[in-house]
């Protein structure tokens, strides 16, 4: 008998017997989609995550108090920034921004918010790759050195605050004091940093009339000083640099602690990769738990229909089929199941990976790693079970297989 | 032609040994129809299998239409069943899910004949068996007679020179059994040997002749 015959046969029987043939594709199906679809979202997720993080910028460093070693006080101060901003203290950084912030009460026209309302410097903005907006300006230099009562406020505290007119010009009330609206930044897609319904407000006022810890030594404290090195690979030395400086300027003795602490985006990056190849690997476990469900499914079925595939082949062997037509129907029927199973269940697992890149908003990456992978291993369980009956079979008397139980 | 010699037929069951045949000794002739007879047990099956080169003896010799079957290969013996021996089951089995036309037309698919070919071969076998308006069915939508029909039909497709049937009435009433048996008589009749294992005295006095089985030996011939 052709080859040909054989496949026919094997369609034939694939047909024959629709429901085993279902399930056990279904079992190749759920297999590779769920490794598919798992994988990719865990893959988009961190891809993601990284690329929002590198969008912050990756030679960013935060400089913050570091409480268990400061008596409960904040050991950041205005003098620090200014020394910060010497390029003679700390040649790799180029830039120096400051915050000071906390939870305020925003009141516009007859509208409140209770959000963030933060002190900056003028280049706190450019530091931080929010430099775009959807109307006016940023703060200014000027601003900053006349205690200025304006502010910038994100895009969704404009449209809380100002749902029905134009915000810039308008004045809204922080701890009664009305300041007058000069910017409204953009939306910003990320997850992280600074959130869309942030206000900002000069620093210099914000010291004055909102936020007035001091240091330890009586300066004006800030919360946050964030530093940009003046490129990626500086800011090992810039870390250096501004360690030096600020223990210089807090007086903290050689065997002393820091009582700062200086974060980089490579750190908060590292840390979040850490978290995402958790998250993949969790993801995964799930899959391969999915994998191995299919993979029993489909051995379930074969090894139930193994007596009636005996008792087929006993039938067929007994009106005049040869050994090896056996083993190419038995071949040529998994081989079909399990390329069409994986096709479809790759179409599935496609298809779960984009609805949740529309659900979860990220950007999922079905890479052909995976697609193997699975594949592979759904049609090898599909395989080795689908044939397991006929190379037990074929090699017996046709009357052993007939009489099989 | 059938020729067998001191055929034995010893199964192994743990270390227990079951000799199912004890040197049997048995000649058909062309166009013969034989009936076996023996109490339950008595190796019948066992002999049929072993004629039907479904299974192979454990001594003796057995040489069918002039060729020693031990001397033949898997696929050899797998020739023979296709092209010479046509088999009817007490159990009938025919293949579950499968049209009575695909069923019939399967030794004519292993023969190699092409698809055209075999289905004609297959419709007029049916039909010869008084299934013409059965093809398109499956065994589960068929009566028991017509299972053993469709069985028939498919044993004589290939037009084989000998029939092995193995109570092939034995799962059917009086009557279904009765026309079973004319479509064995009138297949005789065109010259094929016909070799059927029964319980039934009615099948054999049908037959030419009753060989008879006892303790896996052959006790008289009738004549
Ligand atoms: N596969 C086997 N393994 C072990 N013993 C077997 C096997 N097949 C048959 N036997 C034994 O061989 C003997 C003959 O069996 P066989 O099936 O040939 O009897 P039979 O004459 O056809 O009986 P019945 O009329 O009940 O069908 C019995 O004792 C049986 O138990
Ligand atoms: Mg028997």
């Amino acid at each position: 008998m052709n080859i040909w015959e054989s496949f026919l046969t094997a369609l034939d029987s694939l047909r024959a017997n629709k429901l085993r043939s279902v399930l056990t594709m279904l079992g190749v199906i759920i297999g590779v989609a769920a490794v598919i679809a798992l994988l990719s979202i865990g893959n988009g997720v961190t891809a993601s995550v990284t690329s929002e993080i590198q969008a912050i910028g990756t030679n960013l460093l935060s400089v913050s108090t570091n409480f268990d070693n400061s008596d409960g006080f904040q050991t950041l101060s205005v003098k620090d920034v200014a020394a910060l901003s010497d390029p003679l203290n700390v040649p790799a950084v180029s830039q120096v921004s400051a915050t000071v912030g906390g939870m305020q009460e925003v009141i516009g026209g007859s509208q409140s918010l209770r959000t963030t309302v933060s002190g900056v410097t003028p280049n706190f903005f450019a530091v931080n790759n929010r430099n775009e907006f959807e109307s006016g300006d940023g703060l200014t230099a000027a601003d900053e050195e006349t205690r200025a009562r304006v502010a910038v406020i994100g895009s969704d505290a404009a449209t809380s605050l100002f749902p029905n007119s134009f915000p810039i010009g308008q004045s809204v009330r922080i701890n009664g004091v009305s300041y007058e609206v000069v910017g409204v930044l953009a939306a910003s897609g990320s997850n992280f940093g600074s959130g869309n319904s942030d206000v900002y407000i000069p620093l210099s006022t914000a010291l004055a009339r909102l936020y007035t810890d001091r240091t330890r030594t009586g300066e004006r404290a800030v919360n946050q000083i964030i530093a940009q090195a003046v490129s990626e690979t500086q800011t090992d030395a810039a870390i250096a640099q501004i360690t030096e400086t600020l223990r210089r300027e807090h007086g903290i003795v050689y065997a002393a602690d820091d009582d700062f602490q200086i974060f980089s985006q490579a750190d908060l990056l590292q840390t979040f990769n850490t978290i995402t190849a958790t998250l993949t690997a969790f993801l995964g476990s799930i899959a391969g738990i999915s994998l191995l469900v299919g993979g029993i499914g489909i051995m379930n079925i074969m090894l139930v229909s193994v007596t009636e595939r005996t008792r087929e082949i006993g039938i067929r062997k007994a009106v005049g089929a040869l050994k090896r037509d056996i083993l190419a129907q038995f071949l040529l029927e998994s081989m079909v199941l399990s390329v069409l199973g994986g096709l479809l269940g790759i179409a599935l697992g496609w298809s779960i990976a984009q609805i949740a890149s529309l659900a979860l908003d990220v950007t999922t990456v079905v890479d052909a790693g995976t697609i193997l992978l699975s594949t592979g291993f759904a049609a090898a369980v599909g395989l080795v079970f689908g044939i397991y009956p006929a190379w037990r079979a074929a090699g017996l008397r046709p009357i052993e297989a007939l009489r099989y139980e | 032609m059938i020729q067998m010699k001191n055929i034995t037929k010893t199964y192994h069951m743990g270390t227990q040994e079951v000799h199912a045949l004890r040197g049997v000794d048995l000649q058909v002739e062309k166009g013969e129809f034989v009936a076996i007879m023996g109490p339950s047990g008595s190796g019948k099956s066992t002999l049929m299998n072993v004629i039907g080169c479904l299974d192979a003896p454990t001594g003796g010799t057995y040489i069918l239409d002039d060729v020693d079957v031990s001397q033949m290969s898997d696929n050899q013996q797998a020739r023979v069943r296709n092209q010479r021996i046509g088999f009817v089951f007490q159990q009938f089995n025919l293949l579950a899910r499968t049209t009575a036309l695909k069923q019939v037309a399967l030794p004519l698919m292993y023969g190699g004949l092409n698809r055209t070919e075999r289905m004609k071969r297959a419709r007029m076998a049916l039909e010869a068996v008084g299934l013409g308006d059965r093809m398109d069915h499956k065994p589960d939508e068929l009566s028991g007679g017509q299972q053993q029909r469709v069985a028939i039909a498919r044993a004589l497709a290939t037009n084989p020179s000998i029939i092995l049937a193995d109570e092939p009435t034995g799962a059917l009433d009086t009557i279904t059994g009765e026309e079973i048996l004319g479509i064995f008589k009138q297949l005789n009749s065109q010259g094929i040997t016909i070799v059927v294992i029964t319980h039934d005295p009615d099948v054999a006095a049908v037959a030419q002749r009753t060989i008879w089985i006892r303790d896996g030996v052959i006790q008289e011939h009738h004549g």
